[in-house]
């Protein structure tokens, strides 16, 4: 499994548990909130460390090992910190038969990383996702909210050192 | 009064091409022209036509501008909505006929289609709920809770013949009676918007462009149940949607549509948006109960079906987004009116979400019985490149593919069955020559390993070993042994996974074996893809006539698998040689070829 526990050591802010905390105390009355918290928790720090699941099962009076299993179960929750210009490369169906395969190879290359892995400098991260629903557009990525349409393998270059220059 | 109305499509596909910055700019257009009191700027939902995006509409004259650019837009503004000139060189290709321009709605892709569920998408503002009711919204509510009984409501969906449009094909009607026979002190109802299959976009466009349809409906379903309370579960990755969702509830709640004492009667009704978290079998309907209660998103034997024991073990009345988007048109005209759309046992419409090796790739909604051919050749606008159709595959990693010589099968629910494939939600992906059926086969058998949830034997584990099997076929490393492996292995898991996701897993598998088992036979036998997408069956050769020696592909070769002196023609050792194709980027003289 890739989303194995963080090697970078957690570094969260006051600021950021105060946010924390103030999402379960809205959330601590409605059944069922687990997922919902954990979701504004990822928005909060950008990832899910144990540090912060524990505060949620402290909190939430839920055992750790269930938020765990909720954690680890899908695919939105990341155990891991992501680069600061997140990679996503559709691979539904209609990208692939595009060949969205060819892009994401080649920006494996490129970049030197695969998929659910962080360049060194903490720069890029990749993924390849499933249907962002821009059908219309494919091949598709998208770099953080950014979406890039009608790709070939050639243009990765481009995209790339316009984010190594931001 | 407006004098014009300039309609920007708002969707997904349109906004990821930047209609967002299209409408500002139409808005100071707009306005240094001095036009803001006559010419309205609206944002809609989808208008289907995806491949075209962005999209612009002018009305009244239904001018249909696509591909539109920023840079576009003064002159738009200038010449059509100043001058009353069309710019003509912006318009879609097929509008502009030698008697002039025609309507969007008399070309190819729209005029063969049946829009029910689609209806109010593209055409009305999904942010104001004004603009829903001015096209009869919430006046099926009305009607059943003021003159039909639960009972009645009921049996006008019965009667409609309205199937589930999530890819079972259930009966509807019969899905409401069952929910409305038990008693509970808490009863739900509850929406399926967590549209998973790759390449599917048909509910996202339902919830984006008209989100109103379906809070409605899901009253009229709670009031048909009895139940007070709903859940809307949505795909986290639908940011727009869940957006419009919020909107429109927000909406419908000041205006009393939902709440207590909707429409004076003593029904009472409200619900709540509950995200996804990206799980593909979430979409199977005990694992999404679990999720909407928090937890891990994994399936349940059934019985005690949901209509008995649901979310939070309460009588639970699941639908799917598109199934509900057709109730409020059939409480207002009639079951008969719907029924006398479509075929003997699949009545009205279907969306169908068009994509792949296809020139019109968007959104469609025809009538049931209507064949590929029409779908592909007419609506589609037939494949790219002049390449010649291969398949179509529906009902995504649980569907299968629908080869040529099927092109003229009228596409229902059952006919969908009996050659193979099914109707799923409605994604439909065309393939033609260059697409190799073994990997795709392979490409959904990796989905289904991806997103097996684990918690049953023979998906976690068979769905794993069929996926290593044609792993060794697309590496030509496989015997004919092994094909009788895999017809074996996919029966087996077919019979034994627990929940639909594991139940339907092979059906890539065997359908691409029925129609084309020969591609199959040429992998393992012959060591050939014949569509030449599988790499370790690909041969890289140098033409000596060609190669100038200039050692680019030797020193970009990872492998040090070419070898040649300065000036003298090159060799690749095929032992070594990775089938990267980082040799054929980098030669500039055209020399490597692959086989």
């Amino acid at each position: 499994m890739a989303n194995k526990i963080s090697p970078v050591p957690f570094n969260g802010t006051k600021e950021q548990e105060q946010k924390l905390l103030e999402v379960i105390a809205a959330h601590k009355d409605t059944q069922g909130a687990l997922i919902s918290v954990l979701q504004q928790a990822q928005d909060i720090y950008g990832y899910l460390p144990i540090e912060v699941q524990k505060i949620i099962a402290e909190k939430m009076g839920v055992p750790l090992e269930e938020v765990y299993g909720v954690v680890s179960f899908y695919a939105q929750f990341s155990l891991n910190p992501k680069g600061k210009y997140k990679i996503s490369v559709c691979l539904g169906t209609a990208c692939y038969v595009k060949g969205s395969g060819d892009v994401f190879d080649r920006l494996s290359r490129t970049l030197g990383i695969s998929s659910g892995e962080c360049t060194p400098d903490g720069r890029f991260s990749l993924e390849a996702c499933r249907c962002v629903g821009a059908c219309g557009l494919a091949p598709v990525m998208t770099v953080n909210d950014e979406v890039y349409g009608r790709l070939v393998p050639d243009d990765i270059d481009g995209i790339l050192a316009d984010y190594q220059n931001r | 009064m407006f004098r014009s109305q300039v309609l920007i499509c708002g969707g997904t596909g349109c906004t990821s091409s930047g209609s967002d910055e299209i409408s500002k700019v139409f808005e100071q257009e707009v306005a240094k022209a001095d036009l803001q009191d006559e010419v309205k700027i609206v944002r809609t939902g989808c208008f289907g036509l995806c491949a075209l995006g962005p999209i612009v509409i002018i009305y009244p004259e239904g001018s249909f501008y696509s591909r539109v650019q920023v840079s576009d837009v003064a002159e738009i503004v200038e010449e059509h909505l100043l001058k009353g000139r069309p710019v003509q060189r912006l318009l879609y290709d097929e509008t502009v006929t030698d008697t002039g321009v025609i309507s969007l709605n008399d070309t190819n892709f729209y005029k063969q289609q049946k829009r029910v569920a689609l209806r109010n998408c593209g055409v009305i503002n999904p942010e104001n709920i004004e603009e829903y009711i001015a096209m009869d919204g919430y006046q099926a509510l009305g009607k059943a809770l003021t003159e039909m009984t639960p009972e009645q409501v009921i049996e006008e969906i019965k009667r409609s013949g309205l199937r589930g449009r999530g890819g079972a094909g259930f009966p509807t009607g019969r899905k409401w009676e069952l929910a409305a026979m038990y008693h509970a002190d808490q009863k739900y109802v509850a929406c399926n918007a967590d549209e998973g299959d790759p390449g599917a976009f048909m509910d996202r466009s339902v919830l984006e462009g008209d989100p109103h349809a379906l809070l409605e409906a899901m009253a009229i379903a709670a009031y048909a149940t009895g139940a007070d309370h709903g859940f809307i579960y949505v795909r986290a990755e639908y940011p727009i949607a869940v957006k419009r969702l919020q909107i429109a509830i927000d909406q419908a709640r000041e205006y009393g549509l939902l709440g207590e004492n909707i429409f004076g009667t003593d029904f009472c009704f409200d619900l709540e948006i509950r995200l996804g978290a990206g799980a593909f079998v979430c979409g199977e309907e005990t694992a999404l109960m679990r999720s909407v209660e928090g937890k891990r998103g994994e399936p349940r034997p059934r019985p005690p079906f949901p209509a008995q024991k649901g979310i939070f073990d309460k009588p639970t009345l699941l639908n799917n987004v598109e199934t509900y988007a057709n109730v409020a048109q059939i409480i207002l005209n009639g079951a008969d009116w719907f029924a006398s759309m479509g075929t003997e046992r699949s009545k009205g419409t279907k969306v169908f979400a068009l994509g792949g090796k296809i020139n019109n790739t968007g959104l469609v909604e025809v009538p049931m019985g209507t064949t590929l051919r029409t779908i592909v050749e007419e609506i589609g606008g037939g494949i790219p490149g002049g390449k010649k159709f291969k398949a179509a595959q529906t009902g995504g990693p649980s569907g299968g593919c629908i080869p040529a010589q099927h092109f003229d099968v009228a596409i229902d629910y059952d006919n969908l069955i009996e050659i193979g494939s099914m109707m799923g939600s409605g994604g439909l992906i065309v393939m033609d020559e260059d697409t190799c059926m073994v990997d795709i086969a392979k490409f959904f058998l990796e989905f289904t390993v991806d997103e097996s949830c684990g918690k049953c034997t023979p998906c976690r584990v068979g769905t794993k070993r069929l996926l290593e099997m044609l792993t060794k076929i697309t590496k030509g490393q496989a015997t004919m042994e092994d094909l009788d492996k895999i017809e074996e292995l996919c029966y087996y898991i077919k019979d034994n996974a627990l929940c639909g996701l594991g139940q339907t897993a092979p059906n890539p598998v065997l359908s691409t074996l029925r129609y084309f088992r020969d591609e199959y036979v040429a992998h393992i036998v012959d060591k050939k893809c014949p569509a030449g997408v599988c790499k370790a069956l690909l041969t890289y050769t140098i033409d000596p006539e060609k190669c100038k020696g200039c050692t680019l592909c030797a020193r970009n070769c990872p492998a040090d698998a070419i070898t040649g002196s300065v000036k003298q023609p090159h060799v690749i050792d095929p032992q070594k040689c990775l089938k990267c194709g980082a040799c054929i980027e980098k030669c500039k003289f055209g020399a490597i070829s692959i086989q």
